[in-house]
């Protein structure tokens, strides 16, 4: 299994990503260049947080045009597999990989600390190794974080087990307050039809140092490699 | 020599309008051996103002200590100085103010300060790993305060989180002093291979210099003369004066910069900020007596029709200068093409120190680069100084005139919820304090950030520092207190203090009065720095903090901000400010003090202005820093936090709410309980200790000399002193938490 990170002008999280995965999980890592036309071979593609193009437009609409995205669709299309985070979130959204787009927070302004996640289901690559009653303190940090569909769209979401994970309280339970930004039904994450692609707003890969102290984000990021761990 | 472009006649008058004093021009006229034409004036108007020159403060900085056994580059050979952290590393830091574009423009006041001092950084060819920021705003109930707040806050949020480098660190402080000129100083650190440093420098014949980044505009022209003088009415029309930023572009100059530092390809670098292409230009060459042609209609502009001295004294921010060796530059260009920017030829270097400027093949301006700056041919003033009245006055207060109040929990809740105290969560959410994965406090909160080196066992902290109240109250002996509180900090995070660098905001250097604070607080500072072996690294002086009040000038509080960096050895030496364990003994190391001297408590809660400083002896803090440091080496405690702002119980409250414990004291009633609760004597720290280690630990202390107390217990969830409930942990932090909001949303 081959990872390949892309750095978009912008990016701002793509080392943190590379760190984690190369040097704390141990995997090999591709870095990828927006201006690159080729995957290098990389078999799972993470787009990583941070500002691409400034995001003065709406987050990631900009880089949803970089040339290496004409590669990311065609291998999501293909059935590889492709992880946004954050701002990679956005640009998954705007590329159409994902359903739904991201709002800015309802009070604003951006916000970075740390909250609380549970998997919904474990019908994904990216949480079937998370148990549903597992509790997983991760970082949030962006503006734009709001997940929205409109109702159809999101029943059908909904319904096919396309939530990934959803904001929680530290006891698990999934409240209003719990809400860090409004998003519609706690909807931290979300993945595609054919759950190859997914996309979250928080950072797992902020939390898989054992140096800063919580280490849940791990749980995230081993369950997508869990198959090949094993 | 070539006709120099005469643009209009240039008078005494004309130079007064741009800031200089006629003693000043006539030494440019002597310099030139002519009138200079209104261009050159403009450049050493903004060349030798205060912003640019320090001529009104150099005198004194040259009397704080500068080396230290760490030092690889001293204040103000370069952009920033440079520490030795070891494993090959260095590490560079810095702080600036950006508070007179803040009062006009909060939201790109604050942006431009934060971009501003990271290139600072990053010219050097150190990539930054974490910042801080030291805000002073006015009185919270002012409408004006809520929106100077709330502008700077998303200004240093947006330009830091794009640029994505984590907040670790930083102060918020409200006072009536502020009202009209807040204070926003940004600091920033890097770290980089010692051998990598990029000079500011330029030499070598032919060598073509390069403007990169950003393209030129108008804004920010004048800028740095308009940062030396006072607040007023008037300063609405300087609005252009203030710069816009784009920490797109940033990111991007960081990475080409940063990528250029790892070639050979180039002789120097340095950002532009105050005063643009002058500032650049004369700075690189005046060090090694080189000179330079620039042919102005190469630079890059954002509009059409901009004057020469439009583009000379422009302020856009995002650009570097870089002077490339002959026959490298397109290596120098492919990078910069990698990145998307601007990367032109404007000039090369010549010999004989002239700066020569072209445009449009006439030659706009012809000066000798050494005449502009520091340490050439700035000028350099002797202030006078006296001390004020109120320094006597404050000296009369005595803790009788105070009557003990019947109910201390009224003023503990009272403290808990106010603005100078209350948690600061508002404004850190907004900052991306985890960018980098390198913030080691986000989940074991200390009293100095704690940034991790991955891959090596050692960490840094840094932390900024300065309650001005106390500096106000006694100048000298205040700012002491900033450099040992910032050191305190540190040690009780398990590191050692390195160095500091300093960011001096005082009133209106002329004011005699004010002049005297400046120098207290610089002598205090010296010898406290001496005492720690922390040299000054450098900084930066805000003057002119100052504006007009019913018909008189109100400077700020002296406010001579400390940002301090320390070195973890080792990582098991990190130290929580939390308590850790139900049941821990807690102590007090250091001595109590029937003192509530300049306390926010007697300040905020007796509305009593005028006070003396606080207890503060320079050898007992001395002694309990070193006695800290011993503690946590020998693992003999759980957790420290220093006594600051709202005294004992304020530290008590804090290291309880972070993992949720309350706590069991007993008072002495050798003190009177509002002093040994609320008194914000030095010199204290709160530790807890676990039961097995108990007994090694007051062997330890009582080994140490340094007085200690016992003085009770982590116990339950309440806050139980003297056998009286204060309350709940969770019901106060709630209030804690929400006090600043509630303030800001009224």
């Amino acid at each position: 299994m081959k990872f390949g990170v892309i750095t978009f002008p912008g990016s701002n999280c793509d080392q943190d990503m590379i760190y984690v995965l190369e040097t704390i999980m141990g995997f090999e890592v591709e870095r990828l260049w927006h201006k690159d036309s080729s995957l290098k071979g990389a078999d799972f593609i993470v787009l990583p947080g941070g500002f691409s193009y400034g995001d003065y437009l709406r987050s990631g609409a900009i880089a949803s045009f970089s040339p290496i995205m004409k590669e990311v669709i065609a291998h999501a299309e293909n059935g590889g597999y492709v992880l946004g985070i954050c701002n990679g979130f956005q640009i998954l959204c705007e590329s159409k990989l994902l359903p739904g787009t991201l709002l800015h927070n309802d009070h604003q302004k951006f916000t970075c600390k740390n909250v609380y996640l549970k998997a919904d289901n474990n019908a994904s690559l990216i949480n079937q190794g998370v148990g549903l009653d597992e509790v997983l303190k991760i970082p949030i940090a962006h503006a734009e974080g709001r997940f929205f569909a409109p109702d159809d769209l999101l029943s059908k979401i909904e319904h096919n087990n396309q939530v990934i994970y959803r904001y929680c309280d530290a006891e698990g339970n999934v409240t209003d307050e719990a809400n860090p930004n409004g998003t519609l039904n706690n909807i931290a994450g979300v993945c595609n039809v054919g759950r190859n692609v997914f996309g979250m707003m928080p950072h797992p890969e902020r939390a898989a140092d054992l140096e800063l102290g919580n280490i849940d984000g791990l749980r995230i990021l081993e369950s997508l490699v869990r198959e090949v761990l094993v | 020599m070539e006709k120099i472009q005469k643009s209009e006649e240039v008078t005494v008058e004309t130079a007064k309008e741009l800031g200089l004093l006629a003693e000043e021009f006539e030494k440019i006229k002597e310099i030139l051996g002519r009138t200079p034409n209104f261009t050159e004036l403009s450049i050493y108007s903004v060349m030798w103002s205060e912003h640019c020159s320090y001529k009104n403060s150099i005198k004194w900085l040259k009397t704080l200590p500068k080396e230290g056994p760490h030092m690889l580059a001293e204040a103000g050979e370069e952009n920033a100085g440079l520490v030795d952290i070891g494993d090959g590393l260095a590490c560079c830091f810095k702080i600036e103010s950006h508070n007179h574009p803040s009062a006009l423009e909060p939201y790109q006041g604050a942006a431009t300060g934060v971009g501003g001092i990271n290139r600072d950084i990053f010219t050097m060819g150190a990539r930054p790993i974490a910042q801080l920021n030291s805000l002073r705003f006015g009185d919270i109930s002012l409408d004006r305060t809520k929106w100077l707040v709330k502008g700077v806050v998303k200004g240093i949020g947006n330009y830091g989180n794009s640029f994505g480098i984590p907040v670790v660190g930083g102060e918020v402080f409200f006072d009536e002093c502020y009202n009209t000129n807040p204070l926003v100083n940004a600091m920033s650190a890097g770290i980089m291979d010692s051998g990598k440093m990029i000079s500011a420098t330029s030499y070598g014949v032919g060598n073509p210099v390069f403007i990169v980044g950003s393209s030129t505009g108008k804004d920010g022209i004048h800028g740095a003369a308009f940062a030396s003088k006072d607040i007023s009415e008037d300063s609405m029309e300087d609005l252009p004066a203030v710069q816009v930023g784009d920490p797109f572009q940033e990111k991007l100059l960081l990475e080409a910069s940063l990528e250029l530092a790892e070639t050979d390809a180039i002789i120097g670098m340095q950002d532009m900020g105050a005063a643009g292409i002058t500032c650049s230009t004369s700075e690189m060459s005046g060090k090694e007596g080189f000179g330079m042609i620039i042919n102005l209609d190469e630079v890059p502009t954002r509009q059409e029709g901009m004057l020469p001295f439009e583009i000379l004294l422009s302020e856009s921010q995002e650009r570097m200068l870089v002077v490339v060796k002959k026959g490298r530059e397109a290596e120098v260009e492919a990078i910069f093409d990698k990145w998307d920017l601007n990367c032109k030829q404007i000039g090369e270097v010549t010999e004989g120190g002239r700066l020569e400027y072209f445009m449009g093949g006439e030659k706009v301006a012809d000066v000798p680069a050494e005449s502009l700056i520091l340490g050439g041919g700035a000028p350099v003033y002797e202030r006078e100084y006296k001390e004020p009245a109120y320094y006597a006055d404050n000296k009369k207060f005595k803790i009788d005139q105070i009557k003990e109040p019947t109910d201390l929990k009224a003023v503990a809740k009272f403290l808990i919820n106010h603005p100078n105290i209350a948690s600061k969560k508002w404004i850190i959410e907004q900052y991306d304090t985890m960018v980098g994965t390198v913030n080691m406090s986000t989940n074991k909160p200390t009293d100095a950030g704690v940034v991790n080196l991955k891959g090596l066992n050692k960490a840094l902290a840094f932390t900024v520092d300065c309650n001005a109240r106390y500096v106000h109250a006694d100048p000298e002996v205040g700012c002491a207190i900033a450099v040992a509180e910032a050191a305190r900090n540190i040690v009780c995070s398990g590191g050692e203090p390195s160095a500091i660098t300093n960011c001096l905001n005082f009133g209106n250097p002329y004011n005699p009065e004010v002049y005297w604070q400046f120098v207290g607080a610089i002598k205090g500072m010296s010898t406290a720095c001496r005492k720690f072996e922390t040299p000054v690294t450098g900084g930066n002086v805000s003057f002119y903090n100052q504006s007009m009040q019913e018909g008189v000038d109100v400077p700020v509080f002296p406010t001579p901000t400390i940002g301090m960096m320390g070195i973890v050895q080792d990582k098991k030496n990190i130290t929580s400010l939390a308590f850790q364990n139900e049941g821990d003994a807690i102590y007090m190391i250091g001595a109590a003090q029937n003192d509530i001297n300049s306390s926010e408590y007697l300040y905020a809660y007796h509305k009593v202005k005028q006070s003396p400083v606080p207890h503060f002896n320079l050898e007992e803090e001395f002694a309990l820093q070193t006695t800290i440091k011993s503690l946590i080496k020998e693992d003999l405690i759980e957790s420290a936090h220093d006594c600051a702002d709202g005294g004992l119980f304020i530290t008590l409250f804090e290291a309880g709410m972070a993992n949720g414990f309350g706590f069991e004291i007993d008072t002495d009633s050798d003190f009177r309980k509002d002093a040994y609760l609320f008194g914000e004597a030095q010199s204290r720290v709160v530790v807890s200790v676990s039961a097995e280690q108990q007994e090694a630990f007051v062997e330890a202390m009582t080994a140490s000399n340094v007085p200690f107390t016992m003085l009770g217990e982590v116990k339950g969830k309440n806050m139980i002193i003297d056998g009286e409930d204060f309350g709940t942990i969770l019901e106060s932090k709630a209030q804690f938490d929400s006090a600043l909001e509630n303030y800001l949303m009224k």
